[in-house]
């Protein structure tokens, strides 16, 4: 077994192409626990400074009441091949973060929400701005509790038939594995070339 | 988590690491572009050059430095444009940002039969 503590574990020297995966989600809703659930490292911290390129000046003084604000996310990482990496960026929905999105997660593959039933509302917003960004993402129910079936969360969130909704435990590793498959299955269909239709 | 450094306690620190300036050319640097470093550290080098050199032996993350460093990933950025600059690193850039397309059925297949087998 790899070690997971706090001890930096070096990528591979023919490490030399890195993707992008982000999880998506309220506070408290799973998302680190997710991240380090399939990490081959201990989930790490940092933060993002909001820059001109995010936000026009005047925006920042509404959002913050100063110039500048910052974001913090973690992400953890899969080795995946000799030269391929991935990291899965757990990252928190509210509406400042969005701000940043560009910064650090363009060219992203695709996107997890993580949603709790209990505070379905919560994840509105990050799915309207997915959708915004044209980022593919599938939905994954953290199950806390028995809550409302896969059908009724479907309805609450709007969401079309084309957009996977699964049932998850971030806790467990299976699971989360489960959960990157279906979005790659996912990715598969939604970069798949577009059908011509010329007559 | 740790609370806000950068707006509680250290816009100082912060202007002292990157000399005031405000903003590397963002489209030099991924926040997954790959850091690998092509010299040790000389003496006389600023102490968090230092750092990223040590840190960049093997391939590392752009976000595992800021992490590393406790400094965000923009200022992380103009640090390594001063390496960069100067030879010291070079760059293994993410394919998906040659790709206007998104990525290739080839690479998620790929990722794909990578996340079955881990």
């Amino acid at each position: 077994m790899p070690s997971r503590t706090s001890e930096r574990a070096p990528l591979r020297a023919t490490a030399a192409d890195a993707l992008k995966i982000v999880i998506v989600g309220g506070l408290g809703v799973g998302k680190t626990t997710m991240v380090g659930a399939v990490s081959e490292i201990r989930p790490l911290s940092t933060e993002e400074v909001m820059t001109e390129a995010g936000v026009g000046i005047d925006d920042i003084r509404r959002v913050r009441g100063k110039a500048t604000t910052t974001v913090a996310f973690d992400f953890g990482r899969i080795t995946l091949t000799e030269s391929k990496v991935l990291y899965l960026f757990g990252a928190p929905g509210q509406q400042r973060f969005w701000y940043v999105w560009d910064q650090l997660f363009s060219g992203s593959l695709g996107a997890v929400v993580l949603v709790d039933t209990r505070r379905l509302q919560d994840s509105w917003y990050s799915i309207d701005r997915l959708e915004h960004h044209r980022m593919p993402f599938v939905v994954a129910v953290n199950r806390f509790t028995d809550g409302p079936g896969v059908d009724a969360v479907r309805d609450a969130l709007s969401l079309p038939p084309s957009v996977p909704l699964v049932d998850c435990d971030a806790r467990l590793r299976h699971s989360c594995k489960d959960v990157l498959v279906t979005l790659l299955r996912h990715l598969t269909t939604w970069y798949a070339p577009a059908q011509e239709t010329m007559s | 988590m740790r609370q806000r450094p950068v707006d509680d306690e250290a816009p100082d620190r912060l202007y002292m690491v990157t000399g005031g300036r405000t903003r590397a050319d963002e489209s030099t640097f991924d926040s997954v572009s790959l850091i690998v470093s092509e010299c040790e550290p000389a003496p006389g080098m600023q102490s968090e050059h230092v750092k990223i050199l040590r840190l960049t032996r093997r391939p590392t993350a752009v976000v595992e430095l800021s992490a590393q460093l406790r400094l965000p990933v923009s200022v992380v950025k103009i640090l390594l444009c001063d390496l960069l600059d100067t030879g010291r690193i070079t760059v293994r850039h993410p394919s998906a940002l040659r790709s206007a397309d998104g990525p290739s059925p080839e690479l998620l297949k790929e990722v794909l039969v990578a996340l079955q087998n881990i």
